[in-house]
């Protein structure tokens, strides 16, 4: 079976990202980590090539410097890194870069499954793992919980929808956002931090990936941040004695009674 | 028939449950009301089903009907909607962001090859363009969004960020119906085979209270504790990362930035320190602070804050509720 995780290089924090003055993002300085919930794709890929055999890559999209992340990914078991970064890349919205991806998973040859983690902290969009799934024209399933069984070229799984558990039966390849209740990652064995230390992380620019229909950067992105601000957070904060004092307050502010009572399901 | 004009204009996919438009989609009909208004646009309410429910509060409501769409499933619903889309070309098409929505935009939106602006908490017309507002970085950064050449511009848009215009004072609409595009070649390749329903229990995206327990809880009777209050207080449990890692909580309940975003009208966080990967994940209205911890993060993030312990106080709110008459305390079933 061959499978791709796909990551993504975030911050380390969100907080330490903004320039408290301007609002604008500080790209210097703040160290990149694996997006937290990536590590759930890499280690449900690990644990089904355990149970099933074949090979797991992961494929990044990001600055040269993720590198060092797609190193620390290989640590864990993984076989092999793919970065794909080109300046052509810059400023890709969720769909350029879905096309960036499926351009690179075409070169390499459809696998089974492709695996993704179900957002990233950092856009918080959810978006790419649904539309990369098209630009490759396979199913997706998102928000995964649990995948039961691949067998006769079909996974079984079950996803949590808005109201429950799904069940799906799924022809592959197929693509799945994964949740972080599917399994517990890993963490690296020294020997397998020594070989992701050695490891040849393969590096594809625009030039490698073919024709990239529908574009790629800033120029093949459709939406654009006209401008971006920081929310005033801060609340003014009232100090309550307890239970009897605060259901009178929740009584006034109408926030557990006359709602309810006008119907809004 | 009417006129291929005025479906050019704004379109919500609805939602559908318990035989009724759903709320989200009522909140997004009302809003698209309002930016319509602001440019001369049409609404369109857009129902896919096998029953179709009344509709209302659109100039039209394009309806397929058809056995075959008995379940919501992404690639079945894309491929019907992206013919919708490809007959009639609407400038706007607004989907509510739960699980269902955020699956199928982005599917939906690269097939069509526009642009899509996910989990938006305010919407403006400027020059005929929509203005999407989004939260990034764990809602530190405010992020106003354009689509400019590309059509539809598509956003999905949080539950609970406008408020429902009054169903039955919503005006009838004009009932198109289109036949149904058919299966594809995809759609065939999903199949649902069963489903599990987690329980009103775990409705946390759809709560308008939310009773939240963190590592300051104290104990596994006052989780208990904090669910019986929510659940009297017609809303539901909600649960920090720890809770759910330590296996106290269902997974379906936790918020955050590895659970789910919230917007309830009020939460009532219970032993929770704040932490800013929580919080990423609360866009309540209100929020309360219970915490014996004076200098917890999340007492500057509330709204009232309660210094103490959350059992005696869980314990004191449940007594409140279960003894004060009826005439006192709100009577979650009317309507």
């Amino acid at each position: 079976m061959r499978i791709y995780a796909c990551v993504k290089q975030v911050p380390a924090n969100n907080e330490t990202r903004l320039d408290p003055v301007t609002g604008t993002l500080i790209r210097e300085g703040s160290p990149g980590v694996l997006n937290p919930l990536d590590a759930y794709a890499v280690e449900q890929a690990l644990r089904l090539k355990e149970q099933y055999g074949g090979e797991v890559s992961a494929l990044s999209m990001g600055v040269p410097g993720v590198r060092d992340m797609l190193r620390r990914v290989v640590a864990l078991g993984v076989d092999r890194g793919i970065l794909l970064t080109d300046r052509a890349f810059a400023g890709s919205d969720t769909l350029a870069t879905a096309r960036v991806l499926a351009a690179a998973v075409n070169k390499c040859g459809m696998p089974d499954l492709v695996l993704c983690g179900r957002v990233a902290s950092d856009g918080d969009t959810a978006q790419v793992g649904p539309m990369l799934a098209e630009c490759l024209g396979i199913p997706h399933v998102s928000d995964v919980a649990c995948i039961e069984e691949i067998a006769r070229g079909e996974a079984r799984v079950r996803r949590l929808g808005d109201r429950g558990y799904h069940s799906l039966r799924v022809r592959l390849p197929a693509l799945f956002t994964v949740l972080k209740e599917i399994c517990v990652p890993r963490l690296p064995s020294i020997t397998g931090v020594l070989r992701g230390e050695k490891a040849a992380i393969a590096v594809w620019g625009r030039a490698d990936l073919g024709s990239l229909e529908g574009g790629v950067g800033l120029k093949g992105s459709n939406t654009r941040v006209l401008r971006s601000h920081r929310p005033d957070l801060r609340v003014k904060t009232r100090a309550v004695a307890g239970a009897r004092d605060l259901m009178d307050i929740l009584r006034e502010e109408n926030l557990i009674a006359e709602d309810r009572v006008r119907g809004d399901i | 028939m009417g006129t291929y004009e005025g479906l050019q204009g704004i379109w919500v996919l609805c939602g559908v449950r318990d035989g009724q438009i759903d709320r989200v989609s009522r909140e997004l009909l009302g809003e698209a009301e309002r930016l319509g208004a602001v440019e001369g646009m049409k609404t369109t309410a857009v129902v896919l089903g096998r029953e179709i429910p009344q509709i209302r509060g659109a100039d039209h409501a394009l309806v397929v009907q058809d056995d075959s769409l008995s379940v919501p499933e992404e690639l079945r619903w894309t491929h019907e909607l992206y013919h919708l889309v490809r007959r009639y070309r609407p400038q706007v098409l607004l989907l509510g962001a739960n699980g269902f929505g955020r699956s199928l935009a982005p599917r939906l939106a690269a097939r069509l090859g526009t642009g899509l602006t996910a989990d938006c908490t305010a919407l403006d017309m400027r020059d005929g363009l929509l203005v999407q507002t989004r939260p990034a970085f764990g809602g530190n950064l405010m992020a106003d969004i354009l689509c400019p050449d590309a059509r539809p511009q598509m956003a999905t848009v949080r539950p609970r960020v406008f408020r429902a215009p009054d169903w039955e004072a919503a005006r009838p609409c004009e009932i198109l119906r289109e036949p149904p595009a058919g299966p594809d070649t995809l759609s065939r390749l999903v199949e649902i085979t069963g489903f599990t329903p987690s329980g009103q229990d775990a409705a946390i995206g759809e709560a308008d209270i939310l009773v939240a327990v963190g590592q300051g809880i104290g104990s596994k009777e006052n989780i208990a504790m904090a669910e019986k209050l929510a659940e009297l207080m017609g809303g539901a449990l909600a649960a920090s990362r720890p809770l759910v890692d330590g296996g106290l909580v269902p997974y379906a309940h936790q918020v955050g930035q590895t659970g789910r975003t919230v917007a309830p009208r009020l939460y009532i966080a219970c032993g929770i320190s704040g932490a800013i990967q929580h919080l990423a994940g609360v866009a309540a209205e209100k929020v309360v602070a219970v915490n014996i911890d004076p200098d917890a993060p999340i007492m500057e993030r509330a709204n009232w804050a309660i210094l103490g312990d959350c059992g005696a106080f869980l314990r004191e709110m449940v007594d409140l509720y279960t003894t004060s008459p009826p005439s006192v305390l709100p009577d979650r079933h009317s309507k």
